[in-house]
């Protein structure tokens, strides 16, 4: 077992042991109302009407008629309604709410509601596009001139995030304010949301983090879809309201990560160099855009992963569908293009004869390379060590050519990914604009703001620390509470990977900055805010320029055995290397990286979510499984140290890079199991089967 | 219906109704929160209580069958010897991240030790499988139980 010298107690160890952590079903308000979806049963109708029984005394129903200002949800896109009016477009879309004091009561007449549906022709596959984004690098007109051509598709399914808690939102009047206590991200996001659709003051609504248990990009948005519903009744019900979800409404109605479609050809020349890739990403993004414009974009960008060619084009579609919409899922998109092109650059091999990791190797992406949006790979690129390192500890090089040979039904794979930290392109001076709030008291105590959520990366701890060490005081010294609207600033979302790289180092720059004006015995306090590095320009129309301030990169190796009767597979094993910069807490950066690579190889293997005519199939953890003890082996993990200097004390992002990699690991050792190979996951024993049916 | 048991050594008497999940009764009669729903159907572990030492998903325990029984939450084990040992091991490994598993996770490993107090790796893994944690890849909490186990709860 490693020891973590680097690290240091976490902030919420024992409040979370002990059961003392308050998370939001946790807090007791006696008094409070509950409030309950009436949801479509319908994937596209024209909604006439909606039939609501006789409501007992104290019972509610609050649907778009009752909307103050604006019926949109403040997300990127603004499409989606906060209650269906006059057409329903996915089966489970809220058109209302039923809100009274007792919960029983409200889910059977939420059953009693029923909407008058005239119905449409619901479209479930990704055919209507609606939103389009292209680019290319170098000269694609020299495709034309390939000798040789090599095309294939490749697909990965739904996703759901599974935190440990389902969504859950408490909302009540106190001081004149509209206060909200709910498991989430962001919240600003959350704050918005009610502004907008109220149309009320910013500084009439108060966004307060209780303990949340895990969110992984699915508490990012529906919070918000959420909190514009339960605002829209607090003002004409006027009591607390609660509205907490129960697993089976949180798989089936809440947003997940994207399926996706990639096709990609590689042209070569007489010689099998390669002149340029050709690379179409389809995700589904659900009935309403949302996010998945962004979601496209970290797709695209990523879609030639850690190879650089001189010449691509890049291109791809979010398709509308008549089901959930899909949002934000650790890697935001760059998981299923990086996928596809992992396994596509081995079978390449496999087709032009050449040894699969010398042609990876050719391309493999060196410091001071063109990005596939023209922008620049500045700093030191650490890949190759990585991947020496992770086929040493793996024994990698004897075991890939042991199971070539044998009939073991074993093999073994290795996947090299990047992830992009932050915002994309200018995105954080210009649109997220962080400002961190550090006041001193004059007993020297300092406290500091942001609008980071710790739903359990440990973040809390981390940037506690990056204050204190910048400033050289004890942790006691510094408080660093959880976010409340009424005393931070905006850092942002807790998302993208930007909590350390972007606003840990603000937290360094406003600390340092203190630090210098320091006056014993005074009350101090200072706005810092966030300024990028100048050199990042990006044009999101065209995309072109710097995509990313910075870049993590990590490879992943995992062996795995199939079972020749039932093709059931087991992971064997586990091993990965990471440059997220210099780790400062290095046991939360394991945690990372455990949590992260488990999540994938669920993705890969385990977890299936199909929709059927615009219903999940999957609705309960009996039937959707995730990864428990038994499925997964030890994992050993390494990481090599390459300091970023715009990143506190440099550390890069770690949270989604951790995710990248399982699913090509795991598919490449798959297919050297099976002797077949893989274009789709989940690869389930069904998939395995099918394959193992029908010749290579 | 009148139903008495000790919970965190503590005899209650409730009238309630007997068909009741006994995570209910803990969490909104009793008001004892570290008790957790993450599921309601028995999958993932993060209602788990001890009833007469036995690790149980209280979501799928109608509170009668508790009658007479001895229940234990983490709001009573938390002050046990034996709890300090089990958290300042998860402490050490990182074990705990969002938290909504962990009590469930410390009770399961309370078990587990009280029984087999040498436990192999499979042995462990076994153990917890029952309770479901999507954030650390349950690598911290394996090591966790072994890094217990070598200091021996003090029984």
């Amino acid at each position: 077992m490693k020891k973590f010298d680097t690290s240091v107690k976490k902030v919420d160890n024992e409040e979370k042991m002990a059961g003392l952590a308050i998370f939001t079903c946790d807090i007791r308000m006696d008094d409070a109302y509950f409030a309950v979806q009436v949801r479509s049963e319908k994937a596209h109708a024209k909604l006439k009407g909606i039939y609501v029984p006789k409501l007992p005394k104290d019972y509610y129903f609050i649907s778009a008629k009752d909307i103050v200002k604006e019926n949109v949800v403040n997300i990127i896109a603004s499409d989606w309604p906060v209650f269906a009016d006059k057409k329903v477009n996915y089966i489970g879309e809220a058109m209302g709410l039923i809100v009274g004091p007792d919960k029983g009561m409200c889910l059977y007449l939420a059953s009693l509601c029923k909407g008058e549906y005239e119905e449409l022709e619901p479209v479930f596959e990704m055919k209507n596009s609606y939103v389009h984004k292209e680019f290319t690098k170098g000269d694609v007109s020299k495709f034309k001139n390939a000798k040789k051509v090599f095309t294939e598709e490749f697909t990965t399914g739904y996703q759901e995030q599974v935190y440990l808690e389902p969504q859950a939102m408490l909302m009540y009047m106190e001081n004149n304010q509209i206060v909200v206590k709910a498991s989430m991200q962001c919240p600003f996001y959350i704050h918005k949301a009610i502004v907008r659709t109220l149309g009320c003051k910013e500084s009439d609504v108060r966004v307060i983090q209780p303990a949340v248990g895990g969110a992984f990009g699915g508490k990012e948005h529906y919070p918000s879809l959420m909190a514009a519903q339960l605002a829209t009744a607090i003002v004409k019900v006027k009591k607390p309201i609660k509205m907490f979800f129960d697993r089976k409404e949180d798989i089936t109605y809440t947003t997940k990560r994207h399926p996706s479609k990639t096709k990609i050809s590689a042209y070569m020349d007489a010689k099998n160099n390669i002149i340029g890739v050709k690379i179409h990403v389809g995700i589904d993004g659900g009935a309403y855009i949302g996010c998945s414009m962004v979601v496209l974009s970290r797709a695209l960008i990523a879609a030639t992963d850690v190879y650089t060619f001189e010449n691509v084009d890049i291109s791809g579609d979010a398709y509308c569908t008549n089901k959930v919409p899909s949002a934000a899922f650790r890697g935001f998109g760059s998981p299923q293009s990086i996928f596809a092109f992992e396994l596509f650059i081995n079978h390449l091999a496999d087709y032009l004869k050449v040894d699969r990791m010398q042609l990876r190797m050719k391309y493999l992406v060196k410091q001071g390379d063109v990005t596939s949006t023209s922008g620049l790979f500045r700093d030191p690129i650490v890949l190759k060590e990585l991947a020496d390192k992770a086929m040493e500890m793996s024994d990698y090089k004897h075991k890939v050519k042991l199971y070539a040979k044998d009939k073991s039904f074993r093999g073994i794979g290795l996947s090299m990914f990047l992830h992009g930290c932050g915002f994309t392109g200018s995105g954080e001076s210009d649109l997220i604009k962080a400002q961190l709030r550090i006041k001193k008291d004059k007993n020297g105590i300092v406290t500091f703001y942001t609008s980071q959520v710790d739903f359990g990366q440990g973040n809390r701890t981390t940037l506690k620390r990056i204050v204190s060490d910048t400033l050289e005081i004890p942790e006691d010294q510094v408080i660093y509470d959880a976010p409340d609207t009424n005393e931070t600033l905006s850092t942002g979302p807790t998302a993208a990977s930007r909590t350390i790289i972007i606003v840990g180092g603000l937290a360094a720059k406003a600390a340092a900055h203190l630090k210098q004006i320091w006056k014993d015995g005074e009350e101090q306090e200072i706005i810092e805010p966030y300024v990028g590095p100048s050199y990042i320009k990006w044009d999101e129309a065209k995309m072109q320029g710097d995509a990313y301030p910075g870049y993590a990169w990590g490879v992943n190796v995992v062996e795995v055995s199939v079972d020749p009767i039932t093709y059931e597979v087991k992971i064997e094993g586990c091993w990965s290397t990471y440059d997220v910069g210099h780790a400062i807490d290095e046991r939360i950066l394991m945690g990372q990286a455990d949590g992260g690579l488990a999540q994938a190889l669920g993705w890969a293997y385990l977890e299936k979510e199909v929709a059927e005519n615009g219903m999940f199939k999957q609705k309960t953890l009996a039937d959707y499984s995730i990864p428990t003890t038994m499925d997964l082996p030890n994992m050993e993990t390494e990481l090599i140290d390459n300091p970023f200097k715009y990143g506190a004390f440099g550390a890069k992002g770690a949270g989604e890079l951790t995710f990248v990699g399982g699913a090509p690991a795991f598919a490449l050792a798959l297919e050297q199991a099976i002797g077949r190979k893989v274009h789709d996951i989940p690869a389930t024993p069904e998939y395995i089967m099918e394959l193992l049916n029908h010749e290579n | 219906m009148k139903i008495s048991f000790v919970i965190n050594n503590q005899k209650v008497s409730l009238d309630v109704d007997p068909t009741m999940r006994l995570l209910d009764v803990i969490r909104n009669e009793l008001h004892l929160t570290g008790t957790k729903e993450g599921c309601g159907e028995g999958e993932c572990g993060a209602c788990t209580v001890l009833m007469n030492e036995e690790p149980i998903n209280s979501c799928l325990c109608p509170v009668i069958n508790a009658a007479n029984k001895n229940i234990m939450t983490i709001e009573g084990f938390r002050e046990t010897s034996e709890y300090r040992v089990i958290a300042d091991a998860f402490a050490d490994r990182g074990g705990s991240q969002c938290g909504f598993c962990t009590p469930g996770m410390i009770l399961v490993t309370y078990s587990l030790l009280k029984k087999n107090p040498h436990p192999t790796e499979e042995e462990i893994r076994f153990a917890l499988s029952g309770n479901l944690c999507r954030c650390t890849g349950y690598q911290a909490i394996v090591d966790a139980v072994k890094v217990a186990a070598v200091k021996g709860i003090k029984l």
